[in-house]
């Protein structure tokens, strides 16, 4: 690519650099490039370029949580006991003073009572886990509604969604540790999932607990596998993860000056560096905010386990609230005996079938998408939500799912909350969870083509200026004004949709063409999903609007700007690079 | 210092302090005076008194309850096979009465499956009175004593364990209904447990006892006295405990939890992204240097 | 192209520098499948480009800059006593035995949470502060790369393999080479056989999920305390949390003491739940004759969904809920499930009363209890 750069400056300083004589730090860097041979990559990569907006930030929260996790989880292990070993607690807790539990939930006790620090450790550990999961869920959001997704980021799409399962895993391991009763009856209802499983359940529980549940085996294996086994996987696709972000560079949303062939946004050091690094400290301050001022996992109130004690609102953790919520809505007497053997549908569905095939349809949504369009090019340019006006409806309709089985999974605290009926709640959750995505489809699709018809409505007749005009004629009419340039220029940096054609049967030579059937089937599911959608004006299209707004202004009165306080009734003249300018 | 307060760890620092012993002496005297007076003109004139109170109690059922548990107490019967307008009282016991009405329960203002707690519509004697009645129906569960369901008497070591022993019990035959925390919890077609915090120790016992609504009985065969005593003294002392992890966030457990990580937690750091990436304000002048 | 020649500026004086050839950057992109049409048509508005940088207000003001400057250093100096501010909490209030509260909360746990997070917030406010205002913020540009290597790069990539491949001689010998993969493949065996004694050799028994320590005669005792039951002292409306007198040895009732995995397993499977209702109301289906005293009905505490124990009991309808998943039993109705995901009834523990007037069982479950698990039906 041939670009001029005879114009343009290589850096922001105002003077030029003076070569000086190398300080003690320069000695070291020598020193070490003499080694290593840094300077190569680091030439590439200190100054490299990231865009700047806020939803290119939720990542990071997800990022910064997972080192808060990571600090955080090596103090309690300086303290934490993973065995069952049977003792009778004698710390600070006067009402559990003299009852016998588990090691694991002692230590935690005297992690929360004696250590200093310690419960506030503990609870930052605790609200850092829920906010990754949360974290890295609205990330996913934001990729997918704004099909960042897309060729080259596949792969990233699909690490990305691995580090959401391995995350899930990572809490449900680590909130069963401390051994107290919900955690408990937590491990309990696993234990009924592994059962559940065809042939050889029965057998994954014993190997799990070491023998018949509970055993005084699993805390010690949660914990290896919560310590060691999963965050070591988990640093290991992050890493990935973002080696791939630096090397496709990140994408970014199209506007002037911002194409499929360039990058614009702040450099690596100073600015990136300092908003990334401050943004860690913000995270890291929430957390201990949180964690100081607000309880979680109480463990004391729920005492140690007890496999004949149970507590109402025995709930997981919210990220597994939505299997939970499934279990609470299957029907009565979902179970079948096979040749005498038991078929358990109402647990293998909600937890072994429904999770892990929501997990495959999320990893193959950009394989899938790219099928139907036959669009294998590179992609660096967002689109907004409204212009894919199908996968958006699609998140939708998952998030609805998702949404609708996580509040089955919280009816109990639904239903005194609001003072309802947790029957009535159930019986409303079996009929909304096939109606309600279904309506979010087809109400998300409409509405994001509305929005497309306003943006061409934008472009073709410009804004309301709110100044109603009267003909000579007694004709009432508002006056539009044309948006500028950038903004106009905005709203046409998108792509026109192609429906895939329909191939023939047969080829030149009169043979059945191959793949047709899957051709007929491809060629449909693209007019299913572009065949609504509202392209861009042409050039021609608003080289006529635009004449025709001209003579209508013509014949209007000679106002070619709005009246006073009416000049930023639209925002978009506001150029979304450009804030008002003051004098100060 | 108001609102520092060194001593709220263990229960027996509280008696530790300079102060303690002469808090608990005028602690002592203000209950000893009371109890005097409120028990003491009784035995006078006993006799007289009950069969007054008990036609006093026959004359407000009769205005008040007979509409729905029957002019002799008998309960009446709906259409629907099973359920009852007003159930029997005869041999409830004057504790139910106490707790029914004390709490406000009763009368409920209209027929449902569950009477919320409400203010008392009778004052202590008309409640008495109404107790009085119902427990010459029948022998029933009579009103406790404090000592039934106090922890006073006992001695510090018994306390502690009394209070150990009481979270045992009540998380086993307690908690599934009314939650870790005696928060309460959700119960089948729109019922359910209520909130145990601030109700006084009498009216726990009684419901113990009597089993008020769709809550089984723990009749004194079942838990013993002292079961339900500790019971009680565990409930207080998770009241009086510091929040030694901040605010509880209702005590609901993980669903609350939930909801505070996307609220406070997800929804302030989003709000701090928006922030980082705005843009910031501009000038019109140019730099004199560039 | 060097990555340094690709990095550009955006000028910083306040008109718009050329940042390259805007139809080259314009250009429509052409799809590189040859079944999808290709357009060539131009976009119907051109790319006005990058719009011009505007100074900040800390820019060319020197009292806003300085303004700025005191405000980012005001904000360390704050973190900075909010640490130290945490070193004196952390020495001043007391934990353990003696807990010191503020406003009814411990104060240790809010005061040390408060200042690291005013201490890190105030970190991390000044850094992007600091960004904001003070660092150039003169927007770069970079160009882009195709994801893919060059072509050339891929032919080579390609060679090479193919002339390891062919020098190995791999592709030559099929017997060499289907051996070598099945070693490999074999060795998957210890792997997977490694993991056989998660659970010690004799704890595969499936069998043992359909007994409990229940056996005949054995009296019913309340959880907790322990003590056995008198059929006459239980009320009608009454709910028992029970427990095997096994689990509660004592040297009257002469049962040898169990120990940790032993003991929990079959506190897990024994729980019950005893509850006295008018005989009356009892169905056929609990077989009032045979495993009832009186309208006292013992059943196992143990959901037959996926196994929370259970006993959040109306007494008024007769139904016992389930607080994990809400599945709903009619204790009246020999346990049958009448609302939520489980299948099966509770199983029921027949009931007898001994010489003294106690509840005791007439045998085990007749039925495995809890979760349903593949073999259940063959025990």
């Amino acid at each position: 690519m041939s670009v001029d750069t005879s114009k343009v400056a290589t850096s922001n300083r105002t003077e030029a650099a003076t070569a000086s004589k190398p300080g003690p730090a320069g000695s070291l860097a020598s020193w070490a490039d003499d080694r290593l041979g840094l300077a190569t990559m680091m030439k590439k990569n200190l100054r490299k370029v990231f865009p700047d907006h806020w939803s290119f930030m939720l990542g990071e929260i997800a990022l910064w949580s997972f080192v808060v996790l990571l600090l955080t989880g090596v103090f309690l292990t300086l303290w934490f006991n993973p065995s069952m070993g049977h003792v009778t607690y004698e710390g600070s807790y006067d009402q559990l003073r003299g009852i016998g539990m588990s090691e694991a939930m002692a230590s935690t006790l005297n992690i929360s009572f004696d250590v200093r620090g310690g419960l506030l450790m503990r609870q930052m550990h605790h609200w850092a886990a829920m906010i990754f999961i949360a974290a890295m869920m609205v990330h996913l959001l934001r990729v997918a509604f704004t099909g960042a997704y897309r060729k080259p980021r596949e792969l990233n799409w699909v690490i990305g969604c691995l580090l959401l399962l391995l995350g899930t895993l990572e809490g449900f391991t680590g909130y069963s540790l401390p051994d107290d009763l919900l955690s408990g009856t937590g491990v309990r209802a696993a234990d009924g999932f592994l059962k559940a499983t065809p042939v050889a359940g029965s057998y994954m529980s014993f190997l799990l607990f070491g023998g018949e549940f509970p055993g005084e085996s699993i805390i010690p294996r949660l914990y290896i596998i919560h310590v060691l086994l999963i965050p070591g996987i988990l640093l290991a696709l992050i890493a990935v993860h973002m080696l791939l972000l630096v090397y496709h560079k990140h994408t970014q949303w199209p506007g002037p000056g911002r194409t499929e062939q360039n990058v614009v946004g702040f450099p690596m050091l100073p600015v990136y560096a300092a908003k990334a690094g401050g943004f860690f400290f913000m995270v890291f301050g929430v957390i201990a905010l949180m964690g100081g001022l607000l309880s979680i996992n109480p463990v004391w109130k729920f005492g140690p386990y007890d496999p004949t004690k149970v507590t109402a609102g025995s709930q997981p953790d919210w990220y597994m609230g939505w299997p939970d919520g499934l279990l609470r809505i299957i029907p009565t007497g979902w179970e079948s005996v096979i040749f005498g053997y038991t078929i358990s549908w109402n647990v293998m569905l909600p937890i072994l079938i429904v999770p892990p095939l929501m997990l495959v349809v999320l990893m193959l949504l950009p394989f899938v998408e790219s099928w139907i369009t036959g669009d294998k090019r590179d992609h660096h340019l967002l689109q907004r939500p409204r212009n894919a006006p199908t996968r958006t409806a699609v998140m939708v309709a998952l998030m609805t799912f998702y949404g609708l089985a996580w509040a089955a999974g919280g009816n109990d605290i639904i239903a005194i909350k609001l003072h309802a009926s947790i029957n009535q709640i159930t019986y409303f959750m079996r009929v909304a969870i096939f109606v309600g995505p279904l309506l979010a489809f087809w109400i998300t699709r409409r509405w994001c083509i509305s929005l497309q018809r306003h943006d061409n409505e934008l472009l073709l007749h410009g804004y309301e200026t709110g100044i109603i005009t009267r003909s000579p004629e007694g004709q009432y009419a508002e006056r539009h004004l044309p948006i500028n340039t950038k903004a106009a220029y905005t709203l046409t940096a998108r792509d026109r949709d192609h429906i895939h054609p329909v191939g023939s049967d047969t080829d030149a030579a009169g043979v059945a063409a191959p793949n047709s059937r899957s051709d007929k089937l491809r060629a449909k599911l693209s007019s299913w999903m572009y065949g609504h959608n509202v392209q861009k004006p042409t050039a021609a299209e608003l080289e006529a609007a635009h004449h025709h707004a001209e003579h209508e202004a013509e014949l209007q009165s000679g106002l070619d700007h709005p009246v006073d306080g009416h000049q930023f009734d639209d925002h978009r003249l506001r150029d979304t690079d450009e804030v008002p300018l003051r004098d100060h | 210092m108001q609102l520092l307060n060194r001593t709220a760890g263990r229960l027996s620092r509280h008696r530790r302090g300079p102060l303690a012993g002469l808090v608990v002496l005028f602690l002592g005297l203000v209950l000893s005076g009371s109890l005097y007076t409120a028990l003491a003109p009784a035995p006078a004139n006993s006799q007289a008194s009950d069969t007054d109170q008990i036609a006093q109690g026959k004359e407000l059922f009769l205005t008040s309850c007979a509409t729905c548990h029957g002019k002799n107490a008998e309960g009446i019967s709906t259409v629907r096979d099973g359920y009852q307008l007003g159930p029997s009282l005869v041999g409830v016991g004057a504790a139910a009465v106490d707790f029914q009405v004390g709490t406000g329960r009763m009368p409920m203002a209209s027929p449902g499956a569950q009477a919320p707690r409400k203010e008392p519509v009778f004052d202590e004697e008309e409640t008495a009175a109404l107790a009085a009645y119902v427990a010459s129906l029948a022998p029933g569960p009579a009103i406790p004593n404090e000592s039934d369901y106090s922890i006073e008497g006992l001695s510090e070591e018994e306390r502690e364990e009394a209070i150990a022993r009481g979270g045992q019990i009540f998380l086993t035959n307690c908690t599934a209904c009314h939650n870790f925390n005696g928060a309460g919890g959700a119960m089948p077609r729109g019922g359910y447990a209520p909130n145990l915090h601030g109700v006084e120790g009498k009216y726990i016992y009684e419901a113990l006892l009597t089993g008020p609504q769709q809550m089984p009985n723990f009749s004194n065969g079942n838990l013993t006295p002292e079961d339900k005593r500790d019971v009680i003294a565990y409930l207080d002392s998770i009241q009086e405990t510091p929040e030694y992890a901040g605010f509880t966030l209702g005590g609901l457990g993980p669903v609350s939890e939930g909801l505070f990580a996307w609220l406070v937690g997800i929804g302030s750091l989003v709000g701090a992204a928006v922030w980082i990436a705005s843009h910031t304000t501009r000038s019109k002048k140019s730099k004199v240097n560039a | 192209m060097s990555n340094d020649s690709d990095r550009l500026v955006n000028a910083p004086d306040g008109t718009p520098e050329p940042y390259g050839d805007p139809s080259g950057m314009a250009a429509p992109a052409t799809y590189d499948e040859s079944h999808v049409p290709v357009h060539h048509e131009a976009d119907p508005i051109a790319d006005p480009g990058l719009p011009p940088h505007h100074w900040r207000p800390t820019d060319v003001d020197p009292k806003a800059e300085k303004r700025a400057e005191r405000q980012i250093a005001a904000m360390f100096v704050a973190a900075m006593i909010s640490a130290l501010l945490f070193v004196v909490a952390y020495f001043s209030f007391e934990v353990g035995d003696n807990w010191d509260t503020f406003a009814g909360m411990g104060a240790s746990t809010v005061s040390l949470g408060v200042t690291l997070g005013l201490s890190l917030l105030f970190i991390g406010i000044g850094i992007i502060h600091l960004a904001r205002k003070l660092m150039a913020d003169a927007e770069m540009i970079e160009m882009r790369h195709p994801a893919a290597s060059p072509a050339e790069d891929r032919e080579a990539t390609i060679q090479a393999l193919n002339d390891g491949v062919a020098e190995s001689g791999i592709g030559r010998r099929p017997l060499v080479r289907n051996t070598m993969i099945g070693s490999m493949a074999v060795l998957g065996l210890p792997a997977v056989v490694l993991l056989r004694d998660l659970a010690p050799g004799d704890a595969l028994d499936t069998g043992k999920l359909a007994h409990t320590i229940w056996e005949p005669g054995m009296r019913l005792v309340r959880d907790v305390t322990g003590t056995p039951i008198l059929a006459s002292e239980i009320e009608v409306g009454d709910l028992v949390n029970a427990a095997p007198e096994a689990l509660f040895p004592t040297e009257e009732n002469g049962y040898h003491e169990l120990h940790g995995a032993e003991e929990q397993a079959e506190k897990a499977k024994g729980a019950i739940i005893i509850v006295r209702m008018d005989p009356d109301d009892l169905t056929p289906a609990t077989q009032p004759d045979k495993w009832t005293v009186d309208g006292i009905i013992c059943y196992s505490k143990i959901c037959t969904h996926v196994g929370c124990p259970i006993s959040l009991y109306e007494r008024t309808t007769h139904h016992v809920l389930c607080p994990c998943h809400q599945s709903t039993f009619d204790l009246a109705d020999g346990a049958k499930v009448v609302f939520g995901p489980a299948a099966r009834p509770l199983p029921q523990l027949p009931l007898a009363v001994d010489d003294e007037g106690y509840l005791v069982a007439q045998s085990d479950f007749t039925e495995p209890i809890g979760a349903s698990y593949w073999e259940r039906e063959k025990q």
